[in-house]
């Protein structure tokens, strides 16, 4: 039994003229939202690794490893579950098809797991084919702690939770598993198109 | 993001517990420490509450509103008392 | 420890925005009227909820910023990136309605019988709780010695700046101000941080076991809270409150 509070909107439908490429209940923002769990993790470069594990043949890279590894510039939109969406932003990363290599993974899942613990789950198939990337860079810079940095996962067309900042190892299952948000009730896959913000969305 | 404190969530907290918590002393179940409820760590830019020990820094609450229900996760607490 | 609260489920209820006054150019108290309001004690909470046309609810928690007894205020600054803030400082006109709860907290929370002598030390919109601590010290005829060390960036920005004046003058209340960002010309105040320095020479010595609260932004409170530690003030009698504002000391 709430009341209408006179002449509040909120700044949700703030979409900026860009109806067909904000996903529904998002406004756009223009700068980026710092969000956490936890304090933020600051990993020097000496002591951070990246690894696969689980149902692949395991591999650690050193961060000079992984820099040297072939990287792209994504300039994608996304979209957070407490409704902003920045539109356009540009990074830097490595193609998860690059670290997770050319085997055929359908069904498979991955658990993204981070320093401070954090976890998320997503389908192998949606990490793949150009879809997902370890990022490192933000707009020409090295990607900031407050957003992830060194690295973090990127994948635009979800939810941006799934996106993991300060990932450090992507475990390869044969089945899937809620990471932390997901156990809490937010939706397993997070479709911002479909708006899938909780289970049952 | 800089942590607020369990002031930050008196309402909260009051809703969820119907009694004021702020000055509950709250036991960290991965340390054992004890910490007045205004004096711990509190993350509120995310999309649930998560609510750390100040000494070790683990999760000992987490509060995430969905569809006007809220769910509660103690299983970090060890021990609250007023 | 004895249990001081009613149990008592917060419900949402009804109130009335009375009045607004500007504080400063971002900076806007309402004086809301609540039906059946408890009452309330200097430093607790209240929170607020909006509710949109089409159902979509937004909600804050702010310091009552007026003493027990008085009419139920809040001070409220705009932060530009804001949702909420912008619509209380911008939007709200006296006569309108939004919904409260409260009062919630405990923690940060002065009664004449905590004695002191009172430090209390604001960064930006953290004065707002030790105003209303200010106003029941007064109120109640308590004669604890208080310093107030407030933190603001320019003197524009010092909120509630006349009756803190006032009480200087008055009551027998040190009120300090320091100036971070920018001074008027012919200002002989403080202009540096809240700082080890500035401490030592104004905080009461830890001998007198001195109560302090310490409201501001995070980074500002646990620098402040850790150097009155390092004074010797024992943890248990520096009351922290942590916000989150941008608007900075």
């Amino acid at each position: 039994m709430s009341s209408v509070s006179r002449g509040f909107r909120g700044r949700r439908r703030d979409v900026g003229g860009e109806e067909g490429r904000v996903p529904p209940g998002q406004y756009v923002t223009q700068d980026f939202p710092v969000l956490s769990a936890g304090p933020t993790p600051h990993t020097p470069h000496d002591q951070w690794s990246f690894s696969v594990e689980g149902a692949i043949t395991p591999r650690t890279w050193t961060w000079e490893e992984f820099r040297s590894l072939p990287s792209e510039t994504v300039t994608a939109d996304i979209h957070c579950v407490t409704r902003w969406s920045k539109l356009d932003t540009v990074w830097e990363g490595v193609s998860l098809d690059t670290l997770l290599g050319q085997a055929d993974r359908g069904g498979m899942f991955v658990m993204a797991h981070c320093d401070g613990g954090y976890t998320t789950n997503l389908p192998a198939q949606d990490v793949l084919g150009g879809q997902a990337w370890v990022a490192f860079g933000y707009g020409g810079q090295p990607l900031p702690p407050e957003h992830g940095g060194p690295a973090r996962l990127l994948v635009p067309h979800l939810y941006f939770w799934k996106s993991a900042k300060w990932v450090r190892r992507l475990l390869l299952l044969d089945h899937d598993m809620p990471g932390f948000w997901e156990t809490y009730g937010y939706h397993n896959y997070g479709d911002p198109w479909r708006e899938q913000r909780y289970s049952g969305d | 993001m800089d942590a607020l404190d369990g002031n930050a969530i008196a309402g909260l907290l009051h809703n969820v517990f119907s009694s004021e918590m702020t000055t509950a002393t709250g036991t960290c179940a991965t340390c054992g420490s004890a910490s007045v409820v205004g004096e711990l760590m509190v993350y509120l830019q995310a999309p649930g509450t998560v609510v750390r020990c100040p000494v070790c820094g683990n999760i000992m609450m987490v509060f995430v509103r969905r569809k006007g229900m809220t769910c509660v996760d103690l299983t970090g607490l060890a021990h609250m008392a007023a | 420890m004895a249990r001081a609260a009613v149990q008592r489920r917060l419900t949402w209820q009804l109130a009335t925005v009375d009045a607004v006054t500007d504080e400063t150019p971002r900076v806007r108290t309402l004086t809301v009227g609540v039906p059946g309001w408890p009452g309330h004690q200097a430093g607790q909470h209240l929170d607020i909820r909006l509710t949109a046309e089409d159902g979509y609810q937004a909600e804050r928690e702010y310091s009552v910023a007026s003493a027990p007894g008085e009419p139920v205020a809040i001070t409220v600054e705009r932060l530009d990136d804001g949702e909420v803030s912008p619509y209380l400082t911008q939007e709200l006109q006296a006569g309108d309605e939004i919904e409260v709860r409260g009062p919630v907290g405990g923690y940060f929370v002065w009664r004449p019988e905590d004695g002191g002598p009172l430090l209390l030390i604001a960064g930006g919109s953290g004065i707002v709780p030790l105003r209303a601590m200010l106003r029941h010290r007064q109120q109640t005829g308590s004669t604890v010695p208080t310093r107030l060390i407030y933190s603001a960036r320019t003197r524009q920005d010092v909120i509630y700046s006349a009756e803190l004046m006032e009480l200087q003058q008055g009551d027998g209340v040190d009120v300090v101000l320091t100036l971070t960002r920018e001074q008027p010309p012919g200002w002989d105040g403080h202009t540096g941080r809240v700082d080890a320095e500035l401490l030592r020479e104004l905080a009461w010595p830890a001998g007198q076991d001195p109560l302090a609260y310490v409201c501001g932004p995070t980074a500002f409170a646990e620098a402040v809270s850790a150097t009155l530690v390092g004074l010797g003030y024992p943890p248990q009698r520096v009351r922290i409150e942590r916000f989150g504002g941008t608007g900075g000391p």
